[in-house]
Formats: C-alpha cells, sequence, structure tokens
C-alpha cells in the first residue's frame, strides 16, 4: 500500500510539472511576442504617424488612412454582417423545422469559417471588384469579409441561443407569446452577451485580416473621407503592415503598426469583457 | 356540471411511439383534476397536450379531439396565443424569466397589450396576492426573481400564470422539485384557486392527488385506465390496476 502511494505521489509531482511546464512555456511564448512587438513598436508610434499620412512629395509618414480604414470596414462589416447573421441564427433555431436542412447550412458555414482567407480575398476580387465592378475599395473589402465573418456571427448567435433553457421558452409560450414575441423578449436578451461576443471575435478577425483584403480593399491609402474610401484603394492597418515590410522595406513604422494593432485588440478584448459583464448584470433584472 | 375541457379519443406519437391510445376524458369546472401513474404513462403529454404545448416538439402528431367549452382547439380558426391565455401552464421546475419579479408577472399582460402603467401594477399585486407570495416580495418587486427561493419562484410562475386571467390552470409536477414546506404551500394554494379556477394537475405523489383533487385519472401506458371521484378511486378502484399501483405495487 505504502509504495503504492509513494509512486502515485512521484506520479502526481511529475503530471504536476509537465502541466506547469506547458502553462510556463506557453506564458513565456506570449510575452515574449507582447513584449518584442511593444518593445519594438512602441518607440516610433509618435503622434505624427498616428495622425498623417505618408506622401513622398511632402515627405511625411503617417498610418491615419489606414487607421481610418479599417474602421470604416469594421463598420461597413458588421452593419451586414451582423443582422444577417444574427437574423439567419434565429431563423435557424427558432423556426426551421427540417432538421436535414439546418444541418447542411450549419456545416456549409463550419466549413466556410475553416477556410484560408486569403480564398475569400480571391472569390471577392472577382466578384466584388471586377464583376459588380466596386473596384478596390472599403466597399468591396468590406462585403468580402461580410462573407467571411458572417459564419462566425452565425454560428456564435446559435450557439449562445442554444443555451437559453428551453424552460423560457416554455414560459414564454405558455403564456400566449407568439413565437416573434418569445425570441425578442426572452431569448435574445438571454443570448446578448454571447452575441455580443460573436461580434467581437468578427471584429477581432476583421482587424487582423489581411490576405483577403488585400485584393479586395486594396494596398494604397488616401485621405478622402467614407465615402471616397468606398471605392478608391484603402489599405488597412494590417495590409498596410504588409506593405510597410514588403514594399517600403520600413521595418520601424511596421513594428509600429503591429504595436497599435496590438493596443486594439487590447482594447477591443477589454471592451468584450466589459459589456458581457454588463449585460450579464442587467439580466439579473433591473 | 359542465366540463371545461373534453378530450375524445385522443391519441399522440412521437415519431412513431404512440404516448396516448384514445384518452377521453372530462374536466370539469371548478375542480381539481389530478393526473395520476407511473413515470412514462402519458400524464404529462396528456398535460401538455390540453393547451397545445406538445405542438413545438418536432416530430408531434396528434389525433382525436380537445373541446374547450364546446370548440375543437385543434381547429384550424383556433389562435393557439388565445387558447394559451385561457389555459394556463404551471410547470415542473420552476422556471421564472431571468427578469424582475415585476417583470416576470407583467409579461403575460404586456404580451397581451396591457401597457398602462397603473393597470399593470394592480394586475401584478393581484396575482402575487393570489398566489400567496405578495407579502414575502412586496418590498423588492423590483429584484431579480432568480434571487428567490426554489418555493417561492414556483409561486411567483403561478402568479405569472395567473396574470393573464386564464380560465383553466393546468400544473405540471409543480410540487416536485420543491421542499415539504414549499410544497404544502403550493397545495394550499391550489385548494384557494379552486374556487375560481379549473385546475389539473399532474402528480407523482399519491398522498398529494388525494389531499388536492377532487377527481382524479390514472393513466398506464398511455391509456386512461381509470378517472373518477378521488375518494372513490383511492377507496374502491373499479380497474385492478389501478389498485395495485395506488397500494403501492409497482410505479
Amino acid at each position: 500500500m505504502e509504495g503504492l502511494s509513494k509512486r502515485r505521489r512521484v506520479l502526481d509531482g511529475v503530471r504536476r510539472g509537465a502541466l506547469w511546464l506547458s502553462a510556463g512555456l506557453t506564458c513565456a511564448v506570449l510575452a515574449l511576442i507582447i513584449g518584442c512587438v511593444l518593445w519594438q513598436g512602441l518607440r516610433h508610434v509618435t503622434w505624427e504617424l498616428l495622425s498623417g499620412r505618408r506622401s513622398y512629395l511632402n515627405d511625411t509618414n503617417g498610418i491615419l488612412p489606414n487607421i481610418l480604414n479599417t474602421l470604416y470596414i469594421i463598420i461597413l462589416s458588421l452593419a451586414l454582417a451582423l443582422p444577417l447573421g444574427v437574423g439567419a441564427a434565429v431563423y435557424l433555431t427558432e423556426y426551421a423545422r427540417g432538421g436535414r436542412w439546418v444541418a447542411a447550412i450549419e456545416f456549409a458555414a463550419e466549413t466556410l469559417s475553416g477556410l484560408p482567407s486569403i480564398l475569400f480575398g480571391l472569390v471577392g476580387m472577382l466578384f466584388f471588384v471586377r464583376l459588380l465592378g466596386f473596384g478596390t475599395g472599403t466597399l468591396a473589402g468590406g462585403l468580402t469579409l461580410v462573407v467571411m465573418i458572417l459564419p462566425v456571427v452565425m454560428r456564435t448567435t446559435q450557439e449562445s441561443l442554444k443555451a437559453v433553457p428551453q424552460s423560457y421558452r416554455e414560459g414564454a409560450l405558455g403564456l400566449g407569446a407568439g413565437q416573434w414575441r418569445m425570441v425578442r423578449t426572452v431569448v435574445l436578451p438571454n443570448a446578448a452577451d454571447g452575441i455580443v461576443n460573436g461580434c467581437i471575435l468578427a471584429v477581432g478577425r476583421i482587424v487582423g485580416e489581411s490576405a483577403a483584403l488585400l485584393f479586395t480593399a486594396g494596398a494604397a491609402a488616401g485621405l478622402g473621407g467614407f465615402f471616397r474610401a468606398l471605392h478608391a484603394p484603402s489599405a488597412t492597418l494590417s495590409v498596410s503592415l504588409y506593405v510597410y515590410v514588403n514594399e517600403y522595406g520600413d521595418m520601424d513604422t511596421a513594428m509600429a503598426i503591429a504595436a497599435v494593432l496590438m493596443v486594439i485588440t487590447l482594447l477591443i478584448n477589454l471592451a468584450a469583457g466589459w459589456t458581457g459583464r454588463r449585460l450579464k448584470k442587467r439580466k439579473g433584472g433591473r | 356540471m359542465e366540463a371545461v375541457l373534453r378530450t375524445r379519443a385522443l391519441s399522440l406519437w412521437y415519431g412513431s411511439a404512440q404516448a396516448l391510445k384514445g384518452v377521453s376524458l372530462d374536466v370539469p369546472e371548478n375542480r381539481v383534476t389530478a393526473l395520476i401513474g407511473p413515470s412514462g404513462c402519458g400524464k404529462s403529454t396528456f398535460l401538455k397536450t390540453l393547451d397545445r404545448m406538445t405542438e413545438v416538439i418536432p416530430g408531434v402528431r396528434v389525433e382525436g379531439e380537445i373541446l374547450y367549452r364546446g370548440r375543437n382547439i385543434f381547429d384550424a380558426a383556433v389562435d393557439v396565443t388565445t387558447l394559451r391565455r385561457q389555459v394556463g401552464m404551471v410547470f415542473q421546475k420552476p422556471n421564472p424569466f431571468p427578469m424582475s419579479i415585476y417583470d416576470n408577472v407583467a409579461y403575460g399582460p404586456r404580451t397581451h397589450g396591457i401597457r398602462r402603467h397603473g393597470e399593470l401594477d394592480a394586475i401584478v399585486e393581484k396575482s402575487l396576492r393570489q398566489a400567496a407570495i405578495w407579502d414575502e416580495v412586496k418590498d423588492r418587486l423590483k429584484r431579480s426573481a432568480l434571487s428567490l427561493s426554489g418555493g417561492q419562484q414556483q409561486r411567483i410562475c403561478i402568479a405569472r400564470a395567473l396574470a393573464v386571467e386564464p380560465d383553466v390552470l393546468l400544473m405540471d409536477e409543480a410540487t416536485s422539485a420543491l421542499d415539504p414546506i414549499s410544497t404544502s404551500k403550493i397545495e394550499e394554494l391550489i385548494a384557494q384557486l379552486r374556487q375560481r379556477y379549473t385546475i389539473v394537475i399532474v402528480t407523482h405523489n399519491m398522498q398529494q392527488a388525494v389531499r388536492v383533487s377532487d377527481q382524479c385519472a390514472f393513466f398506464l401506458q398511455g391509456e386512461l385506465v381509470e378517472a373518477g371521484d378521488t375518494q372513490a378511486v383511492f377507496s374502491a378502484p373499479r380497474d385492478p390496476r389501478t389498485e395495485n399501483y395506488i397500494t403501492g405495487r409497482f410505479g
């Protein structure tokens, strides 16, 4: 008996050590990346960079257009993907009856969300840029991203809808609520934090996307306002990161952009956590 | 005595499994009818069919008739939301919405178009009083209903069901998830409510059936074996299967 328990203690120690090591390594890698980017990048983040634009004539360097383009594309894609994705999810989980049909759509969405993004870029270029004649710009880029994030929004919404207890639905229906009233007053409010989370995930993908935007939103950037950007080459931050490294060979600015991207991502995650908590609190009853 | 609900040869299938086999039962007005029987005998299914709540389950097929005050509830002309307002349901597990106590009780009236604050306040108070929980919650109507105990939550659910002024109240093992004290409170409540409502309960607890019901119906494997006056069923069951069940030989 004693031998067994000693062996167990040793094994337990080994297991614990292995777990500690993997956790430690993961943290170390993360810290290395974050530290490297912030260390190399933040030094080059200046107000001039953030508020100006790159111009050979004026000899200035700046990423304001790229920041704005990122914003435009986020707004455009979410404005379309959110209602579409949530609507599709509500339809599939609350209304649709045909199990096989629903399963096929879910499978398609699953597959779509696993595709490499450059594929979306290619299709987006052929379809939105050329066939529909939108030209490269935030419109074609945003629509391409809509196609890309739609499955993400739809699937996360579906998951959070499915997590709403069936007893809430029964309660509402039992009181004579119609299907839509039940969905609006009981199901959606209880799925809201999941939906918000899906949006945040989607925004994260938009901010980080470069491959799908390179061919569709373009690699150049000007300061012409929201409407001009729709049909004019409009590089987002991630695309410009690629351009700065690959075409200008300007590593300093590239690292600065990387640092800005990292800070934005951090802010998005903080916002997500905050909204999630707030919605949870409100759920408990006013 | 007038039967408020009356089923005629009611059969129900979940896919290919038959859960109800030609059940014909009358539910008299202002009486408590208890549905008893072993698990899986169809009593809950029967109850849920009475306000068409089985419909939400995919693959359900129903045959036969349910007459509510003389009208077949499966008629195309019957609006299911109106039916469910008239025939309310309290579920096995307390299922208050994650909203305030007030919003829970006001949910039904709001659903049916009542918006004025004064009117809603009056309905909420009246319903909570009828459900014998007003005194316990009157100072915290804005608090979440989920902050209450299970027994209180169930009475909130009863108040919520009463707030739409139903005619019939269906209770699906409404006390099975509760402690003995909460259970007796709800049993007492049922005794009070029967003066104004027609009540159908499903229960696993035979003593409860004896205590609260006037009429009793014994289900077995989807069949209605025997129905009648509760005292009569329990003291002199006509069918040997009923006798076996109530004397505890199976189930």
